[in-house]
């Protein structure tokens, strides 16, 4: 049990570490915030421009979605990290993840806001259209407060789930909590900052499991 | 334009590389036979557990559940790969990624199996009781076939995400189809084998996202 809690515990390794995995979490903080505001309003914007816009931008809209949602995000940013340089496009690690990221949430966010929007009954079109707003009005004032509503539950749980992901920044070098971690733990020979960065993972997202809980049962119950 | 193709389309490259992708992919699929059955059974045995009526049994359930909710796959797997050796517990490649997967699928399947049983009405299990079924064989019977169908859109969907994963097997060495690919880019310089692994999962998952996308449109209607 000594030999455990040296291994996982070691009060000196943590005290060293804590900082710069602090320092880690701050980076995967600020990415995940910059993720879903940016993801879940691409994601809104495509699924509007699909109830909107003409068949080829609809189609466009469809192919995107549907291969960054087939695609396991660690080869999009590997392909994004590897590739683009060679082509002109340098970016920081730190702005590839971002952007794979962002893109990845905002095709499985326009899949959900689109489901949500076909959903809102055809009559509520009808009805708005016939007081005189526009196509755009109707989808603005009418469709959406009630889509977006609906969207909200699967939404809090896929952007908990691609938020997650920050930690695959660690394999193209973003000073993520996971990268600071696996550092200190070859430093030192020693797991403690492995576990810190669980506990730090813990700390951020276990709040949004149980908000996305409470959501769920919320929305669950309004529906019977 | 030509340096686009030449270094994401690269075929003499594409080509060179495929056979190791192929031995990779046979990795891939090997994984996900073990770790998506693994997967199920143990969401299936963590939803039981959570709907327990014994709060001893069910509340460390769901806490564990939002645990490995709360902890990234990667995260989870690396602990198990490079950790747990610092505890005597030393794992090849793919017994960490189908321990670690294991934990991180029985929270996700566990979740959707929850829902599925709570949305049988609380009258089937009655109605099963009262012709004589004991407790087990009306969960077995009756709720679990519903529950299943219920939410059978959610299992597939979390399937792809499953297959999906298995790419992170490559960060621990496993010679899967990511990892083969990794190895040929470093190798050439070109992007073009990862490309090419692209476009095998495309080919795997993309009638499922298909597939799935038109449940759930039928569910909304």
């Amino acid at each position: 049990m000594g030999n455990f809690s040296n291994a996982f515990l070691n009060a000196e390794v943590l005290a060293k570490y804590a900082p710069s995995i602090l320092e880690g979490a701050g980076v995967t903080l600020a990415l995940s915030v910059l993720i879903v505001l940016a993801g879940t309003g691409l994601g809104l914007a495509l699924a509007s421009a699909r109830a909107l816009g003409p068949m080829a931008a609809r189609l466009a809209i469809v192919a995107f979605a549907d291969v960054f949602r087939a695609l396991p995000p660690l080869v999009l940013i590997l392909i994004a990290y590897f590739g683009l340089p060679s082509v002109g496009v340098f970016l920081s690690s730190f702005m590839v993840l971002f952007a794979v990221l962002t893109l990845v949430l905002a095709a499985f966010a326009e899949e959900i806001f689109w489901a949500a929007i076909t959903s809102v009954s055809r009559g509520q079109w009808e009805a708005a259209r016939s007081t005189g707003l526009g196509r755009p009005a109707t989808l603005a004032y009418v469709v959406l407060p009630q889509a977006v509503r609906l969207a909200l539950p699967p939404l809090t749980n896929r952007a908990i789930a691609i938020t997650k992901m920050t930690a695959l920044g660690t394999v193209i070098g973003v000073s993520d909590i996971l990268n600071q971690a696996t550092t200190a733990q070859s430093f030192s020979g020693n797991a403690s900052p492995l576990l810190l960065a669980a506990v730090a993972y813990v700390v951020i997202f276990l709040p949004l499991v149980v908000a996305s809980r409470w959501l769920e049962a919320r929305f669950a119950a309004r529906r019977t | 334009m030509q340096g686009l193709a030449e270094q994401f389309f690269n075929l003499e490259i594409m080509a060179a590389a495929w056979p190791t992708i192929l031995s990779g992919l046979g990795m891939t699929l090997l994984l996900c036979l073990v770790v998506v059955p693994a997967g199920l059974a143990g969401g299936l045995v963590t939803a039981l557990a959570a709907l327990s009526s014994r709060r001893w049994i069910a509340w460390p359930t769901i806490a564990l559940i939002d645990f490995f909710r709360a902890v990234p796959p990667l995260v989870l797997l690396i602990f198990v790969y490079s950790g747990l050796p610092f505890a005597g517990v030393r794992l090849d490649p793919f017994a960490a990624v189908a321990l670690a997967f294991l934990l991180n699928n029985s929270a996700y399947y566990g979740e959707i199996f929850r829902a599925g049983i709570g949305s049988v009405a609380a009258g089937q299990v009655e109605a099963a009781r009262s012709t004589g079924l004991g407790h087990g064989q009306a969960m077995a019977y009756v709720v679990l076939p519903q529950a299943v169908r219920n939410v059978l859109p959610d299992l597939v969907s979390n399937t792809v995400e499953v297959v999906k994963l298995t790419s992170l097997a490559s960060v621990v060495s496993l010679s899967e189809m990511l990892h083969e690919a990794q190895l040929a880019r470093s190798v050439t310089y070109n992007t073009s084998p990862i490309v090419l692994a692209a476009l095998v999962y495309l080919a795997i998952l993309w009638p499922v996202v298909r597939l799935v996308s038109r449940f759930e449109r039928r569910v909304a209607s």
